[in-house]
């Protein structure tokens, strides 16, 4: 099997990446909204292959305060996911699930916790399909959960892709309901992986 | 007038009073300062990963600790900076998630520490402050003026080492 890179992949490659994407982060969406009980639309997902240097700048700023929920994935597929949502907007998706605002800046112990549930439907839910479309097991781990600057977020899945290449490939999914809420997608699967995904969908390196 | 230089992730720069270098939100990644106190002459870099030479595709120079820092002094001399007079100060290397499996992947926040205070150890340039582990992220600004490092972080007052 040959080696994948992202820095030199074709766009054959990078399609079928992309493709994936879209049906996970259309399944999180449909997961997200069934959670909280409110329809939500969500625009055609972003997929970008971005040099470290520029990722910043594709979040809206590194100083940008997100919630990070990161995972280990086990199974066929071995790597991490990450899902990123701005503070902003993860206080707005709490207080729907929680059935109230509240009125602090900082999320309080009991939104962490509701975050990071959103976070583990969010991020199963993409690997579900994932995994439903490879035909490939996929086991995630407790998710952790923090809020800090984008940047400083970031720098976790961008090192691992810094193992490998110069590049990161992220998906960036908007969703509305009354708010605009940007959530980020980052799938770090290791090499390995890649080939098992791309074989598994039939296409030969 | 002073101007701001910015610093992206994998990346380095020179740095002359009275201008000053930042990057934005460091997280496991470590950024290093490098200063002659007489010519004011400075330099940045923000390392991604502790050692070139295990990494087979590592032609990125400032992605990691070892490379990184030997092109900054390289960069810094050639600006008018004396080698012998280089000092440092570095931030960074925190560990942003606790979660246990992949243990190494999760610790590079360490490692990268660990490699950059060996490189500097080996390059014979003292480190005057640092601030760096812990489990939040912190953008920097280093002044070549005074050698002052400024860190910023969400929900702290901003210091200065």
């Amino acid at each position: 099997m040959g080696e994948i890179n992202l820095d030199t992949m074709s766009n054959e490659y990078f399609d079928v990446l992309k493709e994936l994407g879209n049906i996970g982060a259309g399944n999180a969406t449909t997961a997200l909204s069934q959670m909280i009980q409110c329809k939500i639309d969500m625009a055609v997902p972003q997929v970008q292959l971005l040099e470290f240097k520029e990722l910043g700048a594709a979040m809206g700023g590194e100083e940008v305060v997100m919630a990070g929920i990161y995972l280990a994935i086990d199974g066929d597929i071995k790597g991490s996911i990450m899902f990123l949502l701005e503070k902003k907007a993860a206080k707005h998706l709490v207080a729907k699930l929680m059935g109230m605002e509240s009125e602090q800046e900082d999320l309080s112990e009991m939104e962490l916790s509701a975050l990071k549930e959103v976070g583990n439907i969010i991020t199963g839910a993409y690997l579900n399909s994932l995994s439903s479309i490879t035909n490939l097991t996929i086991f995630p781990s407790v998710p952790d959960l923090t809020v800090d600057m984008a940047g400083a977020i970031l720098s976790v899945p961008a090192i691992e892709f810094a193992a490998l290449g110069d590049r990161m490939l992220m998906i960036q999914t908007q969703f509305f309901d009354e708010m605009v809420l940007d959530g980020y997608f980052i799938l770090i699967p290791d090499l390995d992986s890649y080939g098992k995904m791309l074989a598994a969908l039939g296409i030969n390196m | 007038m002073s101007v701001e230089i910015k610093v992206g992730m994998a990346d380095l720069n020179v740095c002359v009073s009275p201008d000053r270098i930042t990057t934005l939100g460091l997280g496991s990644c470590v950024g290093i300062a490098l200063r002659d106190p007489v010519t004011k002459i400075g330099g940045l870099a923000h390392i991604m990963l502790p050692d070139s030479t295990t990494i087979r595709n590592n032609s990125n120079i400032p992605k990691f600790a070892d490379t990184g820092i030997e092109e900054l002094v390289r960069q810094v001399t050639r600006k008018g900076a004396n080698r012998s007079r280089l000092v440092a100060k570095i931030a960074g290397g925190a560990q942003m998630f606790g979660f246990g499996s992949n243990s190494e992947m999760v610790r590079v926040g360490e490692r990268n520490v660990q490699a950059t205070k060996k490189k500097l150890a080996e390059l014979k340039i003292p480190i005057l402050a640092e601030d760096t582990g812990k489990n939040f992220g912190r953008t920097v600004i280093f002044y070549p003026e005074t050698g002052d490092f400024v860190i910023r972080a969400v929900g702290k007052q901003e210091y200065k080492i």
